[in-house]
Order: structure tokens, then C-alpha cells, then sequence
């Protein structure tokens, strides 16, 4: 099929427009002048640097440890969610109050959404000291953004599973546990590994979340990389940031690679 | 009550069967209860409570907030609430209007390439996607610095004065918007145009309709379910926006996001900030349920 010349003009200069700004990032992260924007040659001295840098090393640890706990969490809450949902005989009220309660997070700003948190976990202060500002209320505020999503993406995947094998398994006196475990847990793999990696990726992708529910000595990148724009950018924050970009290219191409071998 | 039935293969009570469903939903449900739904409905009382001198709730029953909220501070009337008000209404609307533009040609253009190259586009596509918008947004600072070929371009002809950096401006935005959420209209869209039968297009053709009509009436109405989840992806979103107004449009050019996290974070006055939040929702739902009837009525056409 043929497009016109403007439609390829068009679509082109608009990818091109995506991109520019991270490649102009990747580009200075080369550039040998600390100050400024005039280009002293090539070096890689921001990236060895990184390795020396504690406030940046501390935040790298952080923002992988967010992820890697609340991804967790919410894979395994949002798989039960899941499970309890399509695998019950509820009623048509119930079935879509829990719809309703999974696409809320998806629908709401993410704005909102840290508000209404801030409100949470100030109230929930007031009870225990358990929910001062730190890396725990960031998990907290990282799996209810993230659960939805875990429960949407097994869920799909449970309703694609026939039914039959369900009937087979316990024709053949599958306990419940065993049925979970040796039956419905191979074939719902796939789906829990997609759901963990939206998560994980969520997770790397949120600033605003974060940036409600952090603490003074839970600093991740994204918050980093925020509060040095009011500090002046440095190279190194240019080269931790193609860094992370470079991430998650991986990340999302791997995930895409699996998710089109399960599908 | 303790009717026995087969569940696919199970034999088990329809009791029982409601209590393991409930088990397994308990977890999550209570979460999501706990930290979004229940403070999320809080927001409503709290925007008619006052703040306390060292920030905390005094539950009272005050339209403070909202008289505040319109622009009637303690030092007189001022406009610049409702044009915040306003402006992010219209940021969003131009936002999710350029993006259609954009996303069009986009999709189709994508639609176009053989197997391989597809994927590639589609994958350039859903990189920006997932990058974080912190480093995509600060990474338009560095494009629209002094030193950089664009502003040295604009000086050059005059456009702006020379050695000046291009944001924080308006222009600035729009920019850094569209980029941010080209992604959500694209991906969406994409999915309908794949789908579109071409030769409903040509039929608008054949029957000496121009380009504009080959696409009301050809384009239009095949790919609007695409168009509307992109829509509502951009738009909503768009209107809770901060960050990018934040590192890019400075204090002249404040959305209700900026004023929202400035009562949350800066002035810890938690009443005020869950007025902005309940105007902001509202007026996101307000604007859907239109595109929601107008929509309709091009879905006819």
C-alpha cells in the first residue's frame, strides 16, 4: 500500500520530533564541558563518574527497589484479584463494582491519584509511625497504581483459558491447590509474567506518585533528575538519564519479543 | 444454603464457592479501598474543611476553598484561578487536538510498511511511551537551550532575541505536551486504522469525494473507537498535568496541576488542594460527556 509524500513527511518528522530531545540528551552526555552547551569533545568521564557519585548510586539502589518490591506485590495481589474475579459466579452488580474499583486507577490522573494517597497515608500517620514519608509509603503508593494493571492483563489472559482443562482436572480429583498449582499456573504464566513486567515498567516510568509519597532518604532517579533542573543539569545527570532510557528500550523490547512468543 | 452444584468440574456449594472468591479478591480489594477509593470519596468532605495553622484538617463546613479556588483571596479578587482554570482546559483540548493531526498520518504511514519495518515503527512508538516523563520533558530544556540550533534558528530570523532560551514559554507547552502524549493517541488509533477497510474509502472516492470527505466519511466512522480511547487517553491525563507546565512554562503559564501540587506539597493546605483536585475531575468529566454526544453524532453521519 502507497501513502502519500505528506502523510510520510508528516509521520516521519513527528517520530523524528520524539526522539530529538533524548538523543540531544544521549549527545551531551559525551560532551567533555561541564558548563554550558559548547561542545569540548568526546568523552565518557560522566559515565565513570556515575560510579562515584553516592546521592546517584543511593538513588539507582532506590528506584530498583521500588519496583523490584511493589512489582511483587502487586503481581501477586492483582493475580488473586484476577483469579477471584473471573473464576467466581458473581452477579452482574458485584462484577462491575470490582471493574469499576480495577479501571479507576487506569482512568484517573495520576495527579489524583497521589492526592488522594497523600490523604490516605496522612490519616494512616496519625495511627503508626509505620507510614512516615520513606521507601514503604512509595511501594504503597506504587502498588495501587500498579495492582489494577496486574489484574487487567491476568485477567484477559484467564478469560483466553478454556475452561475445559478447569472441568478436566477436576474430573480427575485435583484438589484446589493442586489444580492451582500443576494446572492453571503453567498456562497462566505468560499472563503473570506481562502483567509483572507493565508493572515494573510503571513503576520506572512514574515520577508524580513518587514525588508525593518520597521521603527525605528514599530519593529515586526520576527525583533526582527533577530536582537537579532547579540545580543546573549536570553531564552526569544527562549520561544517568540515557542510562535509563537505554533501560528501558531493553525493557520494552523484551517484553514485546515475549509477549509475541506466548501469544 | 448448602446446595450442592459442579462448578467446571468442581463439586462444591454455592456459599463455599463465595467465600474462596471473596478470600482471593480481599487482598486486593481492601488495598485499593484503602489507599485510593476511600480517600479518593474523602476529597469531597475535605474540600469544605479548613486548614489548621500547622496544616492540619479542621473539619468544618466552609465554601472558603471554592470562593478561594474562583480568585477571592485574602487580598481582593484576581483572575489568575479561573484563567488557570481556563488555560488548562484549553492546553489540553489544543494538546489532544494536535496529536489527532499527528497521530493520523502516523498510523497510516505505519500501516503501509512491510512486516519487519512495522514493528520497528511500532517499537519507536512505544519507547516514549515508557520512558519516564521527567527525563523526556527536561530533555526539551536542553533542545530549547540558548546555544541549541533552534533558538539561534528563531533569533536569526527575528522571531525571538538572541541568547534567549525558548522556554519557559507557552511554545514551550505545547511542545513538550504533544510529545508526551503523541504515544497515548498513536497506539490506540493505530490499532483501528490496521483494521480499516480501504474500500469503504474508495467507495467516498468513486463518488468524486475529495480528500476531506474520503476521510468524514470514509475514515472518520471506521477508526472513531481508536480515535476515542486515544482521546481519552491524551485528554484526561493532559488536564492533570504538571510536570511538564512545571519544568517548562514557569509561573506565567500555570495549569491547575501546578496549583494542585503547590497546595499538597508546598502549602500543606490539604482543603484547598482536594477543591482544585474535585474541580479538575469535574471538569474532565464534563468535557468527556461532550466529546462522548459529539462523538456520537459524527458516528451517524
Amino acid at each position: 500500500m502507497k501513502v502519500s509524500l505528506w502523510v510520510r513527511a508528516v509521520a516521519l518528522g513527528a517520530l523524528a520530533f520524539l526522539y530529538l530531545p533524548m538523543l540531544a540528551v544521549a549527545l551531551f552526555s559525551f560532551n567533555k564541558t561541564r558548563y554550558g552547551l559548547s561542545w569540548g569533545g568526546f568523552t565518557l568521564d560522566w559515565y565513570l563518574r556515575l560510579f562515584q557519585n553516592e546521592a546517584i548510586l543511593e538513588a539507582t539502589r532506590n528506584t530498583f527497589l521500588l519496583a523490584i518490591i511493589s512489582t511483587l506485590l502487586a503481581t501477586f495481589l492483582g493475580t488473586l484479584f484476577a483469579l477471584g474475579m473471573e473464576r467466581h459466579p458473581w452477579g452482574r452488580r458485584f462484577r462491575s463494582f470490582l471493574e469499576n474499583v480495577l479501571y479507576l486507577p487506569v482512568v484517573t490522573p495520576d495527579l489524583i491519584l497521589a492526592a488522594a494517597l497523600v490523604v490516605a497515608l496522612g490519616f494512616l500517620r496519625a495511627l503508626s509511625g509505620l507510614f512516615e514519608p520513606g521507601l514503604l509509603t512509595m511501594v504503597i503508593g506504587h502498588v495501587t497504581f500498579q495492582v489494577a494493571f496486574v489484574a487487567l492483563v491476568v485477567g484477559s489472559r484467564l478469560r483466553s483459558l478454556p475452561r475445559e482443562l478447569d472441568e478436566a482436572a477436576r474430573d480427575l480429583y485435583a484438589t484446589y491447590t493442586q489444580y492451582l498449582r500443576r494446572v492453571l499456573f503453567p498456562l497462566l504464566l505468560p499472563g503473570i509474567v506481562a502483567g509483572a513486567m507493565l508493572a515494573f515498567t510503571l513503576s520506572l516510568d512514574d515520577f508524580v506518585i513518587s514525588f508525593f509519597t518520597a521521603g527525605p532518604t528514599s530519593q529515586t532517579l526520576p527525583l533526582i533528575i527533577y530536582a537537579s533542573t532547579r540545580r543546573g543539569i549536570t553531564p552526569e545527570i544527562h549520561a544517568v538519564s540515557t542510562l535509563l532510557f537505554l533501560f528501558t528500550v531493553l525493557l520494552v523490547l523484551s517484553a514485546e519479543r515475549l509477549t509475541r512468543r506466548s501469544a | 444454603m448448602g446446595r450442592v452444584l459442579v462448578w467446571y468440574g468442581e463439586l462444591t456449594t454455592a456459599s463455599s464457592l463465595a467465600r474462596r472468591g471473596l478470600l482471593l479478591l480481599l487482598p486486593g480489594l481492601l488495598w485499593l479501598l484503602v489507599f485510593l477509593v476511600i480517600p479518593g470519596l474523602l476529597l469531597i468532605p475535605l474540600s469544605f474543611a479548613e486548614r489548621g495553622p500547622f496544616g492540619e484538617v479542621v473539619w468544618t463546613f466552609s465554601l472558603e476553598n471554592y470562593r478561594r479556588l474562583l480568585g477571592f483571596g485574602v487580598l481582593g479578587f484576581s483572575l489568575d484561578n479561573l484563567l488557570a482554570l481556563l488555560r488548562t482546559l484549553w492546553v489540553a483540548l489544543v494538546t489532544t487536538f494536535i496529536c489527532v493531526l499527528l497521530a493520523y498520518p502516523i498510523a497510516f504511514y505505519i500501516r503501509a510498511q512491510e512486516g519487519g519495518r512495522r514493528y520497528l515503527l511500532l517499537a519507536l512508538v512505544i519507547i516514549p511511551f515508557w520512558t519516564n516523563l521527567v527525563i523526556r520533558t527536561y530533555a526539551w530544556q536542553l533542545l530549547l537551550a540558548p546555544e541549541m540550533p533552534l533558538a539561534r534558528l528563531l533569533a536569526a530570523l527575528g522571531l525571538v532575541e538572541p541568547g534567549m532560551a525558548l522556554f519557559p514559554s507557552a511554545f514551550a507547552v505545547y511542545l513538550g505536551m504533544v510529545s508526551a502524549f503523541l504515544p497515548f493517541m498513536v497506539l490506540p488509533l493505530y490499532s483501528s486504522v490496521e483494521r480499516l477497510d480501504q474500500s469503504l474509502v474508495e467507495a467516498v472516492q468513486d463518488l468524486y469525494g475529495g480528500p476531506w470527505r474520503a476521510f468524514v466519511h470514509g475514515v472518520l466512522p471506521q477508526t472513531l473507537p481508536g480515535l476515542t480511547v486515544g482521546v481519552i487517553l491524551t485528554f484526561i491525563p493532559a488536564m492533570g498535568m504538571f510536570v511538564v507546565p512545571d519544568l517548562l512554562g514557569g509561573a506565567k503559564h500555570l495549569l491547575v496541576g501546578n496549583l494542585i501540587q503547590q497546595a499538597f506539597y508546598t502549602m500543606r493546605d490539604w482543603p484547598y488542594g482536594a477543591a482544585l483536585s474535585l474541580v479538575l475531575v469535574l471538569m474532565t468529566l464534563v468535557a468527556l460527556r461532550l466529546y462522548r454526544r459529539y462523538g456520537k453524532e459524527v458516528d451517524l453521519a
